[in-house]
């Protein structure tokens, strides 16, 4: 039964995925006339780069053809060549990824268990004083601009309190000694980025874990669990917030597309050079291929963050069935 | 219509109105909300704006004084003068797209719903596909393709928003196409038409409702994000737009918050109304899906 299911949901995303690359490919090229005119038109665009495009496109052959011709680039990890960069998509997409999980990680486990304890507190005192302040918290982080969060941080802590960097990822023409230092730098530089996306992500976490918890509050096992003499404090902790906990693993691979948007604007505005800086880069250079790569690479992932979240609940949670 | 309908109609406008009242959070959204519609509305006439005109080089970047109250920015131009024009553009695009993405939502989620089968299927898998898809590159991407006008940033909106709405009129439509009503006015005779748009669409109206402001807070943020990463049409003053040219001008660096802050305070205003409303509406209206 298990087995099927799990066969069912990769088989799914494999669809997905194969929907995704057909999109990707038909979006760069709903511009009139083909793709050569849309990068003709980029002065950055290099005779080299023209040069491989046409190549990668396999433009001058029919149009069923150059998308198996596309396809089978894509599966070789050929993705064409960066405009701005001069270097092959695939490589300079590579060397972004670290900086952008560090920060995403940290952010995530940051916010995990902040928005976590912070929905259990909520839902405990619901009703009082701490429960509305929460929740004014959350609706007002949804509501405020992450990049305009990181303006307001960076005006308060680097520009008055001078106590952190505005941008980058280790300060410029620094030497650093010894490895502690340079630790340092680095932790000092990633503070406020991580500061920002986990404001943002708090308050989505905390939110959904009140209410899945209110929710599991009103089933009979609870009523059960206090008919038969078990403090409040037990049941909370032994047996709603383990049921409350199920849902919280489909929501962080929900949130996955929040998080992306929230790095992309997070890594702007504080120059973080990882994917979602180079997205922004892409975006303001008309780099297409890079474009297209990096949005290749993001929807993918979201793809493959959901499936392993879908797997996840369905071992956690016996009551999912084919 | 029938006077027993009409009695109905007015009866559900009383009650709805009645529980309004009592709502603080629709009361405090809707009064935001009335504040920056009348504002953008009159603002823009009585202190008029133009993007293009700039100020002179000496009235760069000064603070708040009496003859603007708001300072100016890099450019010289009223920072009030601007806000009140950009409140203009940024509603307007927050309704349009939200209209576009209601329209959609609700045509493809009753079609699917009412006629069901392979029509569901292939329209609730293109359902999922726009569910799955991160929406701020899926958006950025297709700004950046179609090319920064404001029309194209609304359409752009509208397109990518529907999914939710969509999979939410599907669900109510299933249920509702099971009650008796929906088989006693088939009996009667009615074609499926008739059944959508008569008897469907009013019951699946207060949902849509409720779920379509919450469109308009996300479809607000997303015109001033799109506007802040460099895709927003420069030749409208929306608060996106405002904010884009702060941080380019380092206006966060060099202390100028009269820049950065108002623009950030009115979106975050706005993006709050409409929430409060949602959650509001959504309250009285589908009491059933309330949370306690």
């Amino acid at each position: 039964m298990k087995k099927q299911y799990v066969l069912k949901k990769v088989l799914q995303s494999l669809v997905t995925i194969f929907f995704v690359i057909v999109f990707n490919y038909f979006l760069f090229r709903i511009m009139p006339g083909n793709p050569l005119s849309m990068i003709m038109r980029n002065p950055r665009a290099s005779a080299e780069a023209i040069e491989r495009t046409k190549e990668l496109f396999g433009l001058g052959q029919p149009w069923y053809m150059q998308f198996f011709i596309y396809l089978g680039n894509l599966f070789e990890g050929d993705l064409g060549l960066s405009f701005i960069h001069k270097r092959p998509v695939i490589e300079v997409v590579w060397s972004r990824i670290m900086p952008t999980i560090i920060m995403v990680g940290l952010a995530q486990i940051l916010s995990i268990v902040v928005g976590i304890l912070m929905g259990v507190i909520s839902a405990w005192k619901r009703g009082t004083k701490v429960d509305v302040i929460a929740l004014s918290f959350s609706l007002i982080t949804y509501s405020v601009p992450t990049f305009w969060l990181g303006i307001i941080l960076i005006a308060i802590f680097s520009i008055g309190l001078r106590l952190f960097p505005t941008s980058g990822m280790l300060t410029p023409g620094r030497t650093f000694y010894n490895t502690l230092s340079m630790i340092r730098d680095y932790a000092s530089h990633l503070f406020l980025p991580v500061l920002t996306l986990s404001l943002v992500l708090i308050g989505e976490y905390a939110l959904t874990m009140r209410n899945t918890l209110l929710d599991v509050l009103t089933e009979d096992y609870m009523t059960t669990a206090k008919a038969k003499g078990f403090d409040d404090n037990y049941i909370i902790k032994k047996h709603a917030i383990p049921n409350a906990m199920l849902p919280m693993i489909t929501l962080i691979a929900i949130n996955m597309g929040l998080i992306i948007g929230g790095t992309i604007q997070v890594e702007t505005i504080f120059s973080w050079p990882g994917l979602g800086r180079l997205m922004y880069e892409a975006l303001n250079g008309r780099d297409y291929p890079l474009l297209q790569g990096i949005f290749l690479l993001i929807t993918i992932s979201v793809i493959l963050a959901n499936l392993i979240a879908d797997i996840t609940y369905s071992y956690l949670d016996p009551r999912v069935k084919s | 219509m029938s006077t027993i309908k009409k009695e109905m109609r007015k009866r559900k406008i009383d009650s709805f109105i009645k529980s309004y009242k009592t709502n603080k959070m629709g009361l405090i959204g809707g009064a935001i909300l009335a504040f920056f519609i009348i504002t953008s509305i009159f603002g823009p006439l009585i202190f008029p704006f133009n993007p293009m005109e700039f100020g002179q080089a000496s009235n760069v970047l000064q603070p708040p004084s009496a003859s603007h109250i708001l300072g100016t920015d890099d450019l010289g131009r009223d920072v009030f003068r601007n806000l009140l024009a950009g409140g203009r553009v940024s509603l307007m695009v927050g309704i349009l797209a939200t209209i576009i993405s209601m329209l959609l939502g609700t045509t493809i989620g009753l079609m699917s719903g009412f006629l069901g089968k392979k029509t569901d299927m292939i329209l609730m898998r293109i359902t999922d596909f726009f569910l799955v898809l991160p929406w701020l590159p899926l958006v950025l991407v297709l700004a950046a393709i179609l090319g920064t006008s404001i029309w194209n940033i609304i359409l752009v909106i509208g397109l990518t928003s529907w999914a939710g709405t969509a999979r939410v009129v599907r669900s109510q439509t299933l249920s509702l196409k099971e009650r008796p009503f929906i088989e006693r006015v088939r009996a009667i005779g009615a074609d499926d038409k008739t059944i959508i748009i008569r008897h469907i669409l009013p019951n699946v109206f207060p949902l849509v409702f409720a779920n379509t402001i919450l469109v308009s807070a996300v479809a607000i943020l997303s015109e001033t994000t799109l506007s802040f990463l460099g895709l927003g049409d420069t030749t409208r003053a929306s608060w996106g737009m405002m904010l884009h040219y702060a941080f380019q001008s380092g206006a966060a660096s060099s202390g100028a918050y009269w820049y950065f802050l108002p623009p950030g305070i009115c979106v975050v205003l706005v993006v709050l109304s409409f929430t409060f409303l949602g959650y509001a509406f959504d309250e009285i209206l589908n009491p059933k899906l309330r949370r306690r």
